[in-house]
């Protein structure tokens, strides 16, 4: 079970829903997948094409829970007021909080983001900032109070997978909030090596909407998570410089 | 009367009056949509009764996929 603030989730794959070529292998991806959560971003709408279709309309909203992203703005301000459209909704009340500093590698904005999370934070919302692999800032984005922290594990939509695995390995330690690794995971390993190292969870999107068969990745993902998490429960063995046999050296029947 | 919707400039007659009006207006009733008025963010609640006048601007969003 994953505790992010008031919310509860057995699954530990949060799916992102932008991207797909349509909304059948969407809603079909997102079956599979099994995922509690979706993340949206908030966009004007195209006031003169009413019957403009939505994701949204195609599944049953009792079933997951929202995470609205803040992308699109470049500055705490901005964050918040998205933030606050979101929750005008009235879907959710979670919201993660992405301010993009660098449009090239669309890394986050640090300082933005921690103004973000802290004024989002004192007006109660459930805060899940995305934030780079820097182990400082996100302590510091945890001491504010953000109810999980979610570091990139490579650029947005890279597919580069964990760049700096150490990095996340220290984030992970130092955290006593959940850990969702968001942003760069591109395969099944990519996503299994983030939950073998600790993280409670993995927000992914590309990774789904533009494999081949995003319907199959998906479940792909799902299953990687849960092994990659199974795995990180059950203790993985020390790594030695030198082979340790796994047959008894006694009793070999050949030889003299 | 006047607006301005989405950074498009509108008009409209004068019986929409309200955020209620102008959504059903635009038929757009059924849509799961956020409305900011003048940059303040409306609740559902109160589409009906904020009072629309020449030259405000209006902000009609609602959720797209995104990751």
């Amino acid at each position: 079970m994953l505790t992010i603030g008031k919310y509860q989730f057995n699954s530990r794959l949060f799916l992102g829903t932008g991207k797909f070529s349509d909304f059948d292998v969407q809603k079909k991806a997102v079956e599979v997948s099994q995922t509690e959560v979706l993340t949206f971003s908030v966009r004007r709408m195209n006031i003169f094409d009413p019957n403009q279709p939505n994701f949204l309309e195609k599944i049953d909203l009792e079933k997951f829970t929202f995470l609205p992203n803040t992308a699109g703005a470049s500055n705490a301000e901005e964050a918040v007021r998205i933030a606050k459209l979101a929750d005008a909704s009235g879907l959710c009340d979670m919201v993660k909080v992405e301010v993009i500093g660098c449009s090239k590698t669309l890394l986050p904005d640090p300082v933005e983001t921690l103004k973000a999370t802290e004024a989002l934070l004192t007006e109660g919302f459930t805060v899940l900032p995305y934030t780079s692999d820097d182990v400082v800032l996100a302590r510091k984005l945890e001491e504010l109070g953000a109810h999980a922290i979610m570091p990139g594990a490579s650029p947005i939509g890279s597919g580069q997978g964990i760049v700096n695995p150490l990095n996340l390995q220290f984030i992970i330690e130092q955290a006593k909030v959940p850990v969702i690794v968001d942003a760069g995971i591109g395969s099944p390993s990519d996503a299994a090596l983030a939950m073998e190292l600790g993280a409670d969870g993995v927000l992914l999107n590309t990774a789904v909407s533009g494999a081949d068969n995003p319907v199959q990745m998906a479940e792909a993902m799902r299953l990687a998570i849960d092994a990659g998490r199974l795995g990180y429960t059950a203790g993985r063995i020390e790594k030695k410089n030198y082979a340790v046999a796994s047959s008894p050296k006694d009793g070999i029947s050949v030889g003299s | 009367m006047k607006l301005l919707v989405n950074g498009n400039d509108l008009t409209v007659n004068s019986s929409v009056n309200s955020i209620q009006q102008l959504i059903e207006h635009l038929e757009l009733r059924n849509k799961s949509l956020i409305v900011e008025h003048n940059q303040q963010i409306l609740k559902k609640e109160d589409h009906e009764k904020t009072i629309i006048n020449d030259g405000d601007r209006i902000e009609i969003v609602h959720f797209v996929g995104g990751g």
